[in-house]
């Protein structure tokens, strides 16, 4: 063999030993993991500890609320709907009634939206709360999650104390709240004012949350090891969070102050003073901060709304029978995981033709396998767990 | 009596039971200890049911429960490597309490090259998680063993460099050197002789290190990565039940006993306490080490429910970027001034 031979021989060795192959191991997270937040499973191929490619596979919670709805009234849909989002349970069952008093051109009186304006923002309290104490479980420290579910209690003691339940309160009607057990006469409807002494506790209780949100921020916000973990970590951009129909605390953690509070009227929001806080960045770092400020903004709209609640009826004048002429309409609400929204289609029954929903987890989701292609393999949990998402909403 | 402790075949089996059987019990307090100082960081009450009084029997329930548990084996697993493993962890962390000194002659082996050795020693655990991740046929814990291997040789290095810093300035490698090191006299203030341990003698930063270090090699919060629930579910453990989970629960306080009564032994004086007299020693000793024992497994257990725990690639950085240059600083100054003073 000449030197020529050898010479080429060892050009076209060059050219074929590229790098080695090496097949992606495919790592199955889910539906049964530790911080997939129930029943999520991602599909992640990894190389290393470098993530190619996630699915996520979704559906193990499908429950067929919607089809459901179909063939209830739409007084039995309120305990169907207040179980899409078990966190904040309550939050889900407004947008619905405030659907139907649309289409049956019903206005609720003030002191019964006061109340629901109330509820609902506890419900967003004791979502974030969640979200605040469980985010660094998910990171590996263990002990803001006693701190912030310990107040979180508070709230729900609260949200007990006017409807009788914790998760799942059922508790709106259409054209007001609930009529007060055992007082079903069909001659006069006795509605359930709010408890003695609910007004007094809630300022007592939301004065603690704001501190537990001080202690936060001293705990989880100061860490060094926190910020190393979110800061620039899962970042999303604008137009893809809008791409994707991100929205809630996600989208405005990326820095769009959009909020259906402040451009809807489903509550008397209006009459209200509040910020609508927003990130920079878009990432994990900002989604935990904008929920924090969140939890404060909830914590200012609560005290207004019991220092300024009005006397009055808790429900409005509604026939014996609840039927809703024929038509549709669209209500969305800003929940605490995002927009919320209830199509309803009437065709005049006692019950939705059809009834879609729109759930912010859902949406949110779908972000995810762009999001976390190149990531790390830790990163799946800190990015995952930033998201916030109830698999009940995903699913529904 | 006396005759038959000389043979050293009844001395070795002596010590090896005292080992054996204090060592487990230390590290089933520290148990406890955990339990109750987390429970009281949460606003938590901890265990209070088993044992009556504060519930103290809890850790030892555990593990009459362990041992009751049936001794799973995945299928596929490589079942010699997977059954083995957790014996090699825990033979790992109790040979490094062949040279912890509790007191002048209470230690087992006052080996020449003693630190040496329990730091040669302390990283056969780390053969140990590599084998329970590779065994396992679990991907989660295949990863959670290349962690923790990736984690040993990036923090075994800042260990053993922290440690030179100690060497050089007690001129030994003996652990009972060290501790007579320490309780030279470092000057005299008129008749009082000042003794002070090498953390006052200017190894500040080499002590921040070596915890630093050890909280790595230990696998305990903010790097407990191969562990890392939230993520790799148990990572190397997840495929343990029973027995050999206990010995792998009894490992890591074990290891924590080990690495703080390390700490202790070179850092803060060992055995010694200034004030107390040198005859007293072999009476006190084992309890003035083992009160420093326990600040820092305190402090231990403080760190793992304070902090989140740190990304795979951060940990590395830290290690290389940080600790190795400085601990190769203290190196250079402690030698420096050794020389020079």
């Amino acid at each position: 063999m000449t030197d020529q031979h050898l010479l080429a021989m060892h050009h076209s060795e060059v050219q074929v030993s590229v790098e080695l192959e090496t097949p992606d191991v495919t790592l199955n997270l889910g539906p049964q993991h530790p911080s997939t937040h129930g029943v999520l499973r991602l599909i992640a191929k990894v190389d290393g500890e470098v993530i190619n490619e996630v699915e996520p596979v979704i559906g193990y919670m499908h429950r067929g609320y919607e089809k459901l709805a179909e063939v209830r009234t739409y007084p039995q849909i309120v305990a169907l709907v207040s179980r899409i989002d078990w966190v904040s349970g309550y939050a889900s069952e407004v947008p619905l009634m405030v659907a139907v008093e649309r289409l049956m051109d019903i206005v609720p009186p003030d002191r019964a939206q006061y109340i629901r304006l109330v509820l609902t923002e506890m419900a967003r309290i004791s979502s974030h709360l969640v979200f605040l104490s469980s985010y660094p479980l998910e990171l590996g420290a263990p002990t803001p999650l006693m701190h912030a579910l310990r107040e979180r209690e508070r709230i729900l003691d609260l949200i007990e104390m006017v409807t009788g339940g914790r998760f799942h309160p059922n508790f709106n009607r259409v054209g007001g709240v609930k009529p007060a057990a055992g007082a079903g006469s069909n001659q006069k409807k006795v509605v359930q004012d709010l408890p003695e002494g609910f007004l007094g506790q809630t300022l007592a209780a939301i004065q603690d949350v704001v501190g537990v949100c001080d202690d936060m921020e001293d705990l989880v916000l100061g860490n060094e090891i926190f910020l190393e973990r979110t800061k620039g970590v899962g970042i999303i951009p604008v137009d893809k969070a809008l791409a994707y129909g991100v929205s809630g605390p996600n989208l405005r953690a990326s820095g769009v102050r959009f909020d259906i509070r402040k451009t809807d009227d489903y509550l008397p929001y209006d009459g209200f003073d509040f910020d609508i806080p927003a990130g920079e960045n878009g990432d994990c770092f900002d989604r935990y901060w904008v929920r924090l400020q969140e939890i404060r903004e909830a914590s200012k709209i609560i005290r207004q709304a019991v220092e300024t609640m009005p006397s009055g009826d808790l429900q409005a004048k509604v026939p014996r029978i609840i039927k809703v002429p024929k038509g549709e309409v669209y209500v969305r609400a800003e929940n605490p995981k995002g927009e919320m929204g209830y199509h309803v289609v009437s065709e005049g029954g006692r019950g939705p033709y059809r009834l879609k929903i729109r759930s912010a987890s859902f949406s949110n989701l779908s972000v995810l396998p762009w999001l976390l292609k190149g990531q790390l393999v830790p990163d799946i949990i800190a990015i995952l767990g930033s998201l916030d998402f109830v698999l009940g909403d995903v699913d529904r | 009596m006396t005759a038959l402790l000389d043979n050293f075949w009844v001395l070795l089996a002596l010590k090896v039971l005292i080992i054996a059987a204090v060592v487990p019990g230390v590290a089933l307090v520290f148990i406890f200890a955990e339990l109750k100082i987390s429970a009281h960081m949460q606003s938590r009450i901890g265990p209070y049911f088993a044992g009556g009084r504060w519930g103290w029997a809890q850790p030892l329930a555990d593990g009459i429960k362990f041992m009751q548990k049936e001794d799973l084996v995945p299928e596929d697993a490589d079942r010699p490597v997977f059954k083995f493993a957790p014996m090699v962890v825990l033979m790992g962390t109790l040979a490094v309490f062949v040279i912890v000194p509790f007191s002048p002659k209470l230690i087992v082996r006052d080996l020449d090259i003693g630190v040496f050795y329990a730091l040669a020693a302390g990283s056969v655990t780390t053969i140990g998680v590599l084998m329970a991740g590779w065994s396992s046929a679990n991907k989660y814990s295949l990863m959670g063993g290349l962690r923790a291997a990736a984690q040993l040789i990036a923090y075994e290095l800042p260990l053993v460099l922290a440690v030179v810093g100690v060497v050089i300035q007690a001129g030994t490698m003996s652990m009972n050197g060290i501790v007579v090191a320490q309780i030279e006299p470092v000057f005299h203030i008129g008749e009082v002789a000042i003794r002070l341990p090498f953390l006052l003698q200017g190894q500040v930063i080499g002590f921040a290190i070596f915890m630093i270090a050890a909280l790595a090699e230990l696998n305990r919060t903010p790097f407990d990565m191969p562990i890392a629930e939230s993520e790799l579910v148990m990572g190397y453990l997840t495929e343990y039940s029973g027995i050999r989970f206990t010995m792998f629960f009894l490992a890591e306080y074990a290891g924590m006993f080990s690495m703080s009564a390390i700490a202790a032994t070179l850092f803060l004086g060992g055995y010694y306490l200034p004030g107390v007299p040198e005859g007293a020693l072999d009476v006190l000793g084992p309890l003035i080490l083992m009160a420093k024992v326990t600040l820092l497994v305190f402090i231990i257990i403080w760190l793992r429910w304070t902090f989140p725990r740190l990304r795979e690639d951060q940990l590395q950085s830290l290690a290389w970027r940080w600790l190795i240059p400085l601990a190769l600083a203290n190196i250079a100054v402690t030698a420096v001034a050794k020389v020079v003073l």
